[in-house]
């Protein structure tokens, strides 16, 4: 026996270590070595959050607004977040028992699955889609089952498929649309017949709707807001996408008191509260930052029609996406799978888009190209690529 | 889009950038620069759009001097302040002319090679007309935003340049 104790393999825990790094990092490193790189790959709004925004956060420093709030967060915030979801998702929540205040939809989206999922529980969700879904469900003990979606379908997820999928440990729908990276929207057809699913199975449905304002299609009212709905359905959004606040963290969630009560418990342990110099500036933005939202809502809209007519003109097909800042072309007539497209595309032209398969294996033959970017550099991007294209073409 | 809503989609752009091309704002509304170059054509026919001009940053001494003029005005019988609003519009030293409400009743904006040639505008000029009552100059001195374009840039902060 040896003196000196034995060193544990690793301290890392087992359910951690096995998670597979985000296949954006990778690329994210690639493209941080390079210089004047045109990069179609940021998911995040590239308008410097509205003035007034901003200075009602100046002047909640200025006036001493520094210290914890509520763990909900502040009431008055909470009042302003069901107001505003009644007036733009169409349903009621109490400001009291209905919604908490998180630091960013990506921390809802953890305390939530946190309170609702039993370790072994499974999680039905549509692919491709935001990159931390499967890793927050695993981080939980409980199990993603994702379900694919395709162009065919302009990215709706099909019941069919879910009924395919769907066990007797099945507990949460986990849905967002408008959806990153396809851009994809659900129009009311869909909405009733995924909350029909979702009764037929008893499932809880939580409807990630950060893009929700960022719409270009005709607006319908939340899946929360369908009969019987509401009781089974979490909805989250937060400040980030529609008014240009991502460095903000303030996200929220609403749904029934008592998941919101559970989410609470969570958050409290963990995080405490949000900034309260963040909610602040939230406030601001709800209570008068509509013409401001409505007006980059417009721009991206423009952007969007140009971005996808040029793909489309050099034979990258690309459904027409109704809500979100992000086109979804496939790449299969370049011959390139996505990943060795984005690489080549990167280095030869220095243009970044993010391969699809990032976004979960049904994202394979797609990449995502962000229009949150100047025109300028949209059309500068699409004339390199329409010359990736054309060298491919000739080589 | 009608056609009505495309011209106000139209003049929006170009507010905010005069020489965007026909084919940039086709392409932005879905539209093609053909009905584009039509519609403006329109436009300027109808006296909507009534010109195109630029914002220039002149805060160097290039010899220009300009001032803000506020007129009193004793209105007319029948055509209140509009003769003489526009007989002040008709000196090519006006460069605009407001009527506003408030204690005085036109606002100028007037410009000059110097400060002499715009006091003198105003004592031999403006101030001896029919109808005005009483004159007061403010030359600008320093311009922090025109047409809605801020002449500061805020400080430039770098995105990351992969966000999923």
């Amino acid at each position: 026996m040896s003196d000196s104790k034995s060193c544990r393999k690793s301290w890392v825990a087992q359910h951690i270590a096995e998670l597979p790094r985000s296949g954006i990092r990778d690329f994210f490193e690639l493209v941080n070595t390079m210089d004047d790189v045109i990069s179609l790959g940021i998911g995040e709004p590239d308008f410097a959050t509205p003035w007034h925004i901003r200075d009602a956060a100046i002047y909640a420093l200025h006036s001493g607004y520094t210290c914890y709030t509520s763990n909900l967060g502040d009431l008055r915030l909470r009042k302003a977040i069901c107001a505003y979801a009644k007036e733009n998702f169409g349903v009621s929540y109490r400001p009291e028992q209905e919604c908490i205040v998180t630091v960013g939809v990506s921390e809802g989206l953890d305390i939530l699955l946190r309170a609702v999922l039993n370790p072994g529980d499974e999680v039905l969700y549509h692919e491709p889609c935001y990159v931390s879904y499967a890793p927050t469900i695993r981080m939980t003990h409980a199990v993603p089952v994702p379900v694919r979606t395709e162009a065919k379908n302009d990215f709706v997820v099909d019941v069919a498929d879910l009924e395919a999928k769907v066990t007797p440990r099945t507990r949460v729908l986990l849905l967002n649309y408008p959806n990153n990276p396809t851009g994809a929207g659900l129009d009311w057809a869909a909405k009733e017949s995924l909350a029909a699913f979702a009764c037929r199975h008893d499932l809880l449905v939580i409807s990630d709707e950060i893009y929700e304002e960022v719409n270009y299609a005709k607006r319908t009212p939340s899946l929360a807001g369908l009969p019987g709905m509401k009781d089974r359905t979490v909805l989250l959004n937060g400040m980030s996408k529609a008014f240009a606040m991502t460095g903000f963290r303030i996200g929220y969630a609403c749904g029934p008191a008592a998941i919101i009560e559970a989410m609470m418990k969570v958050h409290q342990y963990s995080m405490l509260c949000a900034s309260s110099i963040a909610q602040a500036a939230a406030l601001e933005a709800l209570q008068h930052g509509a013409d401001e939202r409505d007006a980059m809502c417009k721009e991206y809209m423009q952007r969007r029609n140009v971005m996808v007519k040029r793909l489309n003109d050099m034979g990258l097909t690309c459904f027409m996406p109704c809500g979100a800042f992000y086109a979804f072309p496939s790449i299969v007539s370049s011959g390139l799978d996505s990943t060795t497209f984005a690489k080549r595309l990167l280095q030869e032209k220095r243009v970044a888009v993010v391969p699809g398969p990032a976004f979960g294996a049904s994202g394979e033959g797609h990449v995502r190209c962000a229009y949150a970017t100047a025109m300028g550099d949209i059309e500068r991007a699409m004339a390199r690529i329409k010359e990736f294209l054309q060298e491919l073409k000739s080589a | 889009m009608d056609n009505e809503s495309l011209k106000r989609e139209v003049v929006a752009l170009l507010r905010r950038n005069a020489r965007m091309s026909d084919q940039e704002i086709a392409d932005r509304l879905g539209s093609t620069a053909g009905t584009i170059a039509g519609l403006i054509q329109e436009l300027e026919r109808d006296g909507v759009l009534m010109g195109y001009t630029a914002i220039v940053n002149d805060q160097s001494d290039n010899g220009e001097v300009r001032a803000i003029i506020e007129v009193e005005v004793r209105p007319e019988r029948d055509t209140g302040f509009d003769i003489v609003a526009e007989r002040l519009a008709k000196f090519p030293e006006v460069q605009s002319v407001y009527l506003v409400s408030g204690r005085y009743d036109l606002r100028l904006e007037v410009a000059g090679h110097s400060l002499q040639e715009i006091a003198s505008f105003v004592s031999g000029k403006l101030a001896p007309q029919d109808g005005v009552k009483s004159t007061a100059t403010y030359f600008l001195l320093k311009k922090y935003k025109e047409a809605g374009v801020q002449f500061s840039k805020d400080e430039k902060h770098e995105r990351l340049k992969i966000v999923p």
